[in-house]
């Protein structure tokens, strides 16, 4: 008589077939919620190119992205994006001329200079920028920081792009910090030790070794940055106006993309208007437009990996 | 010989002491400066939330009161309150909790448990990461077009729920992966070793470790769509709500009541663009105060995120 009893320990054959239906059932379900996301991106590309599809046969693609005038409720209506697009960037270029000088000598601090410690305080720190909802920060550009540089500034009107772009640039700092810190800290230390073992500063390590190892990655931090602040909505909407203008002067207030779209979708839009359809005319331009900087940005992050 | 050439050459004249201290003091020097440029930029960027923070304090703190937080929106500021607009912003992230968590946990089990090597598995991890680098206003587009008009749920709970749901998918994944790839392998092969099959690994060790993990994000994300603006208003969303909707609790059976899901809307960040956009100076000080309340929430969150977070990492180290 053997010690161990095989039988008493063995499940019995109807748990067998209910964990074996329960394992089955779980993986068709686990894999369906991870398609579904694929749904989701398939779901805004159907709704943006069905919807604009209406808006181009009445609006020619050419006039469309070379029109001058965006005046979509006006009796004779004109759909040119270039206000709309030119205002964007100028508050993405403005948000990158602050972002991308702050954030990489913060980056370059945190990886080759800063204590563990304190990069462990700064970190959560940084995080806490990126919690403040996007709305409260349109309320400070528009009513602290807008009245403030006013006194500064002669010929900043209440509503401009410079104020929108500096707090955008704020904004997106965290963000192309962590990016470009990752990217620094994933150089081979080898190649740190050997700068230093050749009698190279710090600074010296940071700007002619680390800095062109990692290019790609800081660079991936840039672009990704750009796409985050093209794509931000209510800080240019509260802050930057909502009259479309053809400007060179980023004191001047004009509508954004995101902005127009706001505005537009507020207003109650009958659905099938031209000027209905004109928002997700624009939204797929937007849509295209970042997608296209992610795209970059995530070719030259997974490069970068793929080199150390 | 090289080495003796070195020092006989003509001309060549070898480091004073005096030269390699100044030297090795300027390196110095210009390593301090640098780092005071580090510290520079980390305090005016830490100066600037400060700067939010107290502009809301000085203009909102006075205005937060019980009244304001239990009376309806009106056309005089001094009366107006948030009160609808908390309860929406509770039902709306109630709504996003129940679809984004379960949704985005099973998901990232998926591809970090289940997916195996082939291009729909590509796919899926591009499309993740490209849905979290697009703007949260084309979620809003995608809502009006799909939710509202396609499939007509209207400008609701539902529908405002759903989207946010969307939007923050791709953060809860995303954590959910990173915890469940952090589980040691012990852990899997000693519940392996016991007999579960791949299932029993996954709900009775694999996700109770990876717990703290996926609150974090869920966490995050949640706080992210709290303070999201954008894609409630494209649905269009109202402003003036002075009403509350139906309760989800009852006292008769069935005791609780899915009435809410279908009723209008509006949440704080809607409330505080809805003042913001008025010229009354008294309306900025009613935005202010519900800055005021919105920022406390997704900061307190976020710090809570952080903590779990930090006792983890001290956990795993120990």
């Amino acid at each position: 008589m053997p010690a161990f009893q095989r039988s008493k320990f063995r499940p019995t054959d109807a748990y067998l077939r209910r964990r074996w239906l329960v394992a089955r059932l779980m993986s068709v379900l686990l894999f369906l919620a991870a398609a579904a996301s694929v749904f989701v991106t398939t779901g805004i590309v159907y709704v943006l190119v069905s919807e604009s599809w209406n808006f181009f046969r009445h609006v020619p693609l050419l006039d469309f992205l070379t029109d001058t005038q965006w005046t979509p409720v006006f009796a004779e209506p004109r759909f040119g994006i270039l206000p709309l697009l030119t205002a964007t960037l100028w508050a993405a270029g403005i948000a990158l001329l602050i972002g991308i000088p702050l954030g990489t000598a913060l980056a370059v601090y945190l990886s080759e200079f800063a204590p563990a410690k304190v990069r462990e305080i700064v970190k959560p720190l940084l995080e806490l920028i990126e919690a403040v909802p996007t709305v409260v920060f349109g309320y400070f550009a528009l009513l602290f920081l807008t009245p403030l540089l006013r006194q500064f500034i002669p010929g900043l009107t209440g509503f401009n792009l410079l104020v929108p772009g500096i707090v955008l640039g704020i904004m997106i700092l965290p963000y192309v910090v962590s990016i470009s810190e990752d990217a620094m800290r994933a150089v081979p230390s080898s190649l740190r030790e050997g700068a230093y073992a050749l009698g190279m500063t710090r600074i010296q390590t940071a700007t002619r070794v680390i800095i062109p190892a990692a290019f790609s990655g800081i660079t991936a931090a840039y672009v990704l940055g750009m796409s985050r602040a093209v794509g931000e909505t209510m800080v240019l909407a509260i802050a930057a106006g909502q009259n479309p203008n053809l400007t060179g002067d980023p004191r001047e207030g004009a509508a954004t993309i995101t902005a127009y779209i706001v505005q537009m979708a507020m207003g109650d839009l009958p659905q099938g208007s031209l000027a209905y359809e004109s928002i997700f005319a624009v939204g797929l331009a937007l849509f295209v437009l970042t997608l296209s900087f992610n795209l970059v940005g995530f070719y030259l992050r997974r490069r970068f990996r793929e080199v150390y | 010989m090289a080495a003796a050439d070195l020092g006989t050459r003509e001309g060549f004249k070898p480091f004073s002491d005096a030269d390699v201290a100044r030297i090795v003091d300027a390196a110095k020097r210009r390593d301090f400066l640098f780092s005071i440029l580090g510290v520079f930029v980390l305090v005016l960027s830490m100066g600037m939330l400060t700067a939010l923070i107290v502009d809301l304090l000085i203009d909102g703190l006075t205005r937060i009161d019980y009244a304001f937080l239990t009376s309806f929106p009106s056309r005089r500021p001094a009366q107006a309150g948030i009160l609808s607009a908390w309860v929406g912003t509770s039902l709306v992230m109630l709504t996003t909790a129940l679809i984004a968590i379960p949704l985005g946990i099973m998901a990232g089990v998926y591809l970090e448990e289940y997916a195996p090597k082939n291009w729909v598995t590509d796919i899926i991890e591009i499309n993740v990461s490209n849905l979290a680098g697009v703007p949260s206003i084309i979620y809003g587009l995608l809502a009006l077009g799909l939710f509202v008009y396609t499939l007509g749920l209207g400008r609701t709970i539902l529908t405002a729920g759903l989207v946010l749901a969307l939007l923050i998918l791709p953060i809860v994944i995303v954590a959910t992966r990173e915890a469940v790839r952090s589980i040691p392998l012990i852990i899997r092969e000693g519940a392996y070793g016991m007999g579960a099959d791949k299932w029993q690994v996954i709900w009775h060790y694999i996700l109770p470790a990876a717990r703290p993990g996926i609150l974090t994000g869920a966490i995050v994300g949640l706080s992210r769509a709290i303070g999201e603006t954008a894609p409630l208003l494209t649905i269009g969303a109202l402003t003036f709500i002075a009403f509350l909707p139906p309760a989800p609790i009852q006292p008769e059976f069935p005791f609780v009541n899915f009435d809410w899901l279908t009723s209008p809307f509006t949440v704080m960040p809607i409330q505080m663009f809805n003042w913001i956009s008025r010229p009354q100076e008294a309306f900025h000080v009613n935005a202010a105060a519900t800055g005021l309340v919105l920022i406390v929430m997704t900061l307190t969150m976020n710090a809570v995120a952080i903590w779990i977070r930090y006792r983890l990492r001290k956990q795993t180290r120990s």
